[in-house]
């Protein structure tokens, strides 16, 4: 798929959207990639003594998630200038099963530099987990 | 140990120098499950401009996350880590990071506020080239919940 183009893009434009399934191992490799080995994203004993039901997905994991949605969009991670969310509710990620992070994307921003704004939503298990989710995005 | 709002505008010594290679920026892209060619094949991120291959937006949350120690970790700061949930996180980038960065984090809390009982501390870390080029500032802000019941 061709890169979007500034010209083109539309206030309203949608983007495609993402489901993401997140398992043990999947956090258990951010932990490792990243370096935060907190062990409410791998250990269901010392995740409910902390007062969570279970395990949960580190918050920058659904973040970086729900950024491929733009980067998936424009082929380029280095379009994304400005990226900020706020966590509203952890990503609880079961043993077996799993969660799923369903990610939307829509232009809700176009300024004269050359950059679009788009909003992402974040779900799972049908619960907003993101809010204020916003990319500023830089397209030729 | 109390949490001591009057810390705000503190600043902290940079961290030590954090070389970024190819193979970890291609780790963390497999973690977050990008599968960019930017993020792994040199030739494919030079034809989109950029000198070597690129971390994705969130990377450098690897080197403020390790930086922002320092401010967390403040006894006189006071925050109680072991309450501590992730409230807000965001990127503000002058450029992406590449392979073959060298770069410094500098952290500084930006606000800290106590709200309904939770302890809200905004961190902000300035990461640059150890040339001094700005590359990207990361701002976090940390919840310690309130101790139920209190």
């Amino acid at each position: 798929m061709s890169a979007p183009r500034h010209a083109d893009v539309e206030i309203g434009d949608r983007l495609p959207e993402l489901a993401l399934p997140l398992h043990r191992d999947d956090l258990v490799r951010y932990a490792g990639a990243s370096g935060d080995f907190n062990p409410i994203h791998w250990n269901e004993r010392f995740a409910r003594e902390v007062g969570l039901p279970d395990v949960i997905a580190h918050g920058m994991l659904t973040m970086a998630g729900a950024a491929r949605v733009v980067t998936d969009w424009t082929g380029d991670p280095g379009t994304v200038v400005e990226y900020g969310v706020r966590f509203t509710r952890p990503v609880v990620v079961p043993d077996p099963g799993g969660a799923v992070l369903v990610v939307t994307g829509e232009v809700t921003g176009k300024r004269d530099d050359g950059t679009v704004v788009v909003t992402l939503t974040a779900t799972s298990a049908g619960e907003k987990v993101l809010a204020q989710a916003r990319a500023v995005v830089r397209l030729t | 140990m109390a949490f001591d709002p009057s810390c705000a505008g503190r600043t902290y010594p940079p961290s030590a120098p954090y070389e970024v290679g190819r193979e970890k920026i291609r780790e963390f892209a497999t973690a977050i499950g990008d599968h960019s060619p930017a993020c792994r094949d040199p030739a494919a991120a030079r034809r989109l401009g950029h000198p070597d291959v690129i971390a994705p937006p969130t990377f450098p949350a690897v080197l403020t996350f390790a930086a922002g120690r320092v401010a967390i970790q403040d006894p006189e700061v006071g925050l109680d880590y072991s309450r501590v949930v992730h409230g807000e996180q965001r990127f503000v980038a002058s450029r992406p990071v590449h392979a073959g960065d060298v770069l410094v984090g500098v952290t500084s809390i930006e606000t800290a506020r106590q709200v309904a009982g939770n302890d809200l501390l905004t961190t902000r870390c300035d990461v640059s080239t150890v040339d001094g080029e700005h590359v990207v500032t990361a701002y976090s802000t940390l919840v310690a919940r309130a101790i139920a019941g209190s």
